[in-house]
């Protein structure tokens, strides 16, 4: 395909024809339109659902603008992380530092709102004009008496990958702060959910029904006191790994505490998720109900999947998502009602994950890293797909060229996880698909 | 409460508003120089408002860009995006980071082009954009300026026979952040008084577009370069903002190098102000105001008389960038609505001063708020109870919290359809938006009736 950059031709494998090397974990390439964003915005994304938490960006206002209310995490409680507080640096604190009016902000915040722990995100600038954000927050921490932790999440300091890290990191300094003697044995985290629509209060749950307490939700309607006593919890069950394996990993360290990798989008890798964490408790009670759960809730939704089969079968996806897991799950759940996927990609993936989506997939299917706008357009045109699984930036490209579009990334307003999530995605993915407009369009 | 921090922010950063120009202008890809976020961000705000894609490079900062500077960042990313877009032009604005760094991107670009040679690479035209000085309107400015200045400078060398017949008139638009829709309507307007318009930026059919057969690596439409070379044969010049007064211009440059006459107007919008706009281009064109304007002047004021007791003394809140709460302000105090309260995010002292005027010319009692926030915007409305909002839809949390009907107006408007269709301007724009302000009040007056009558 005409259009690809010399510096990203490893960053594209067509398999079966390519030999497979596939380049991937480094730096988007100067000049192109990369569908990344950057540290802070991993660490943004991370943090944002703990919704009785301040977040306060430091640095010039455009990051504190653009991240105003733009995901659909949804809270039981306060709605503070819906809320966009800066400390809108200006000119003259570019040349004498941010750490007086950074000092300033966050003693107002907290008298005003009261939040129960504080995450201040250092942008771009923050390190560069030399302020000591580590110094303030620890100043403001001994003065309230809260929580206040820095982020540093300054965009140009790698990935958005970097920023999850970081962020898991300043997560990990609020573990292991309050008393866990009351939390039994059957007892979980649940790592990596976000609560888009709900998400995290449907495989909560789950949880319940199954007889398993849920110490904490991290972060999806995420709650600082909860967060506190994680440690207390007998297994971390981590979904979206890329971001909160940091977090896993360093609770394993510290506590001893297993975890395992799980996603619940689709009805096989649902049920996968749940029957794991019941054999993980060894216990007869909980897998007797584990089981029927399942069985419950396939018995609800799969005949109601099933009706969009005969339309649905044959169609092609492309399915561009920013960590690979995910993708994994897609291209099982689109196999549900027939569907195939014919261009996969993440923003990103590392070797494995590559490896694995190259196992998965039929011969002919592109796999890309960290896209652009133009490969992704002209694969999905090359390959005639029905839909573009994506998000919110890719939409207009495909709908500009006559093909259907799912969100998939954390902007929807819609559940797609678990049982009732499957039935919702297929029925989306339909209205698209299906839908009467296309024929105006130049696609043929 | 006068507060430091900043609380959900009525402003955008500069180097939004010089994406949005370049994205105006024929066969130009915006570059950001700095981190990767900030061209992603700025696309994603962009793509929720026009629902097009819209394609912004970044030279992507690493942690040794930041240490060493941005020189060779800079120099791979102009030549990915010429390898991959082949642009016309390469629009190249700064963030706060390249700034902060101290990056001096025209010595950056001299040195780049003088390996290159500046006759086969596209031309690079540059704009300084630290996020820490200004809103995004700042950046609109700058970059349209740069824009004009880069080609008056680049014309100057060129042949002159070029610009062809030189009686038709023909007037250079600066025509602010406005829609797509309204660029189209000014510009029907201006070829109705039959003279020729260059706009400057042109983002009508640019983010406004067809339906396409392959992906368009540049969407048609914009400015051409030959246009934006011809601008100082321009017989007038039109510069549409408030704010434009108290700044160094793209129009008073051109006016002051090659002396066309500039007429600053307000944003056309209310009958007054529309007004002043027809009147001007009568002067310009020296021809009659088309039949056309005539009659829809006539429909709005007639409208103004059949919806005139909704309206009167109900009080609205006006916020957003500055140009457009100063023409909103004024034309909804011309149809009996007070603006009780008026905000921006920006500096603003042009539109206080105006706001001002406008407060004592009606009798009308004005909260002006520059530099404001929507929780600054939020406490103050919760006291002075407006019937209505106007403004962008960042404004729904508060509309939702006093119960009151949001008029989405300007940029963004992320929880609606059609933005890029919204029609502010000239009779016309106005008709549609007083439609729309009566009835966002009888519907409320309507839904909140027992009786749920089916007229009003």
């Amino acid at each position: 395909m005409a259009g690809i950059l010399i510096q990203r031709e490893k960053q594209v494998f067509r398999k079966g024809a390519d030999k497979f090397d596939m380049s991937c974990e480094k730096n988007s390439t100067a000049g192109s339109v990369s569908q990344r964003a950057c540290v802070f915005c991993g660490s943004r994304v991370v943090l944002y659902p703990i919704v009785d938490a301040l977040h306060l960006i430091h640095g010039p206002i455009g990051c504190a603008s653009y991240t105003w209310d733009i995901r659909g995490a949804l809270s039981s409680g306060r709605q503070l992380h819906r809320m966009s507080f800066s400390t809108d640096l200006q000119e003259k604190d570019v040349v004498f530092g941010g750490e007086k009016r950074l000092y300033q902000s966050l003693i107002e915040l907290i008298d005003k709102y009261k939040p129960k722990s504080a995450f201040v995100y250092a942008t771009c600038i923050v390190g560069i004009i030399g302020d000591d954000v580590d110094a303030v927050c620890k100043r403001v921490s001994n003065e309230k008496g809260i929580p206040v932790f820095p982020v540093h999440s300054e965009g140009f300091k790698g990935t958005k990958k970097d920023g999850y890290k970081t962020a898991c990191e300043a997560l990990f300094k609020l573990v292991g702060t309050a008393e866990t003697k009351d939390i039994g044995k059957f007892s979980i985290n649940i790592l990596g959910d976000f609560n888009i629509a709900g998400e995290t209060w449907m495989i909560r749950d789950y949880y319940n029904r199954m007889g398993v307490e849920v110490v904490s939700t991290i972060t999806g309607d995420g709650r600082t006191d909860d967060i506190r006593r994680a440690h207390g919890a007998s297994l971390n069950v981590v979904q979206c790994s890329g971001s909160m394996m940091y977090l896993a990993k360093m609770m394993k360290e510290e506590y001893g505490i297993p975890f395992m990798r799980v996603s619940y989008f689709g009805i096989e890798d649902t049920s996968d998720a749940l029957l794991k964490v019941a054999e993980f408790f060894k216990d007869a009670g909980i897998t007797v109900k584990t089981k029927e759960l399942i069985k419950e809730e396939t018995d609800i939704y799969l005949p109601e999947i099933y009706k969009y089969r005969d339309n649905l079968k044959g169609k092609k996806t492309t399915v561009y998502v920013g960590g690979a897991f995910k993708a994994f799950s897609l291209i099982k759940a689109l196999d549900v009602v027939g569907m195939s996927v014919a261009v996969v990609g993440s923003q990103t993936g590392n070797q494995d994950d590559y490896a694995r989506l190259k196992k998965m997939c039929d011969e002919g299917t592109i796999i890309l890293d960290d896209s652009n706008p133009v490969e992704l357009a002209n694969f999905s045109l090359e390959k005639k797909v029905d839909i573009f699984i994506g998000g919110v930036k890719e939409r207009p490209m495909a709908y500009k060229l006559g093909i259907g579009f799912c969100d998939h990334n954390h902007h929807r307003k819609e559940a797609l996880t678990g049982f009732k999530g499957m039935l919702n995605f297929v029925k989306e993915v339909h209205s698209s698909v299906m839908s009467p407009v296309w024929r105006f369009t130049n696609r043929k | 409460m006068n507060t430091t921090v900043t609380r959900n922010p009525c402003k955008l950063c500069s180097p939004l508003g010089a994406s949005l120009v370049f994205k105006g202008i024929r066969g130009t890809i915006p570059l950001l120089h700095g981190s990767q976020g900030c061209a992603t961000y700025i696309r994603r705000y962009f793509i929720s408002h026009f629902r097009e894609p819209v394609d912004i490079a970044s030279s992507n900062f690493v942690e040794t860009t930041s240490i060493f500077g941005g020189a060779k960042n800079l120099c791979e990313a102009l030549e990915n995006i010429n390898e991959q877009y082949r642009p016309e032009i390469i629009g190249v604005a700064t963030t706060c980071l390249s700034e902060t760094i101290g990056d001096d991107v025209p010595l950056f670009l001299n040195n780049f082009l003088k390996k290159k040679g500046s006759e086969t690479f596209p031309d690079i035209i540059f704009v300084s954009t630290p996020s820490y000085s200004g809103t995004h309107m700042d950046g609109f400015h700058s970059a349209v300026k740069s824009i004009v200045e880069y080609y008056s400078h680049l014309c100057e060398s060129a042949d002159s026979s070029f610009f062809g017949d030189r009686s038709e008139k023909s007037v250079a638009v600066f025509p602010n952040f406005v829609s797509p829709a309204d660029i189209r309507h000014l510009k029907e307007i201006i070829l109705d008084f039959g003279m020729k318009p260059v706009f400057v930026p042109d983002y009508s059919q640019t983010l406004d577009g067809v339906s396409w057969n392959k992906y368009e690596k540049i969407p048609e439409g914009g400015t051409s370069r030959e246009n934006l070379m011809s601008l100082r044969e321009a017989s007038f010049l039109l510069e549409l903002g408030n704010s434009l007064t108290g700044m160094d211009s793209a129009g008073k440059f051109l006016e002051s190098k090659f002396g066309s006459k500039n007429y600053g107007l307000g944003l056309p919008i209310g009958i007054d102000l529309t007004d002043d706009f027809f009147n001007s281009l009568k002067i310009i064109s020296g021809r009659k105001i088309p039949e056309k304007y005539i009659a829809q002047r006539g429909r709005l004021v007639d409208a103004y008389c059949d919806a005139h007791k909704y309206l009167f003394g109900k009080k609205a809140v006006v916020f957003g960038e500055e140009d457009m709460v100063v023409s909103i302000a004024q034309f909804l105090c011309e149809i009996g609505v007070i603006p009780v309260l008026c905000a921006s995010g920006a500096k603003g002292s042009e539109m206080r001063k105006a706001l001002q005027q406008l407060s004592q010319k009606y009798k009308n009692e004005i909260v002006i708020r520059t530099k404001a926030d929507f929780v600054g915007i939020e406490e103050e409305a919760e006291i002075l109870k407006p019937d209505f909002l106007i403004g962008n839809s960042k404004g729904y949390t508060l509309s939702r919290k006093l119960g009151i009907p949001l008029v989405r107006v300007g940029f963004p408007i992320h929880d609606r359809f059609g933005a890029s269709r919204i029609l502010h301007l000239c009779y016309k724009g106005t008709q549609e938006l007083f439609d729309r302000i009566v009835n966002a009040i009888v519907a409320k007056k309507q839904s909140e009736s027992e009786a749920g009558y089916t007229y009003m």
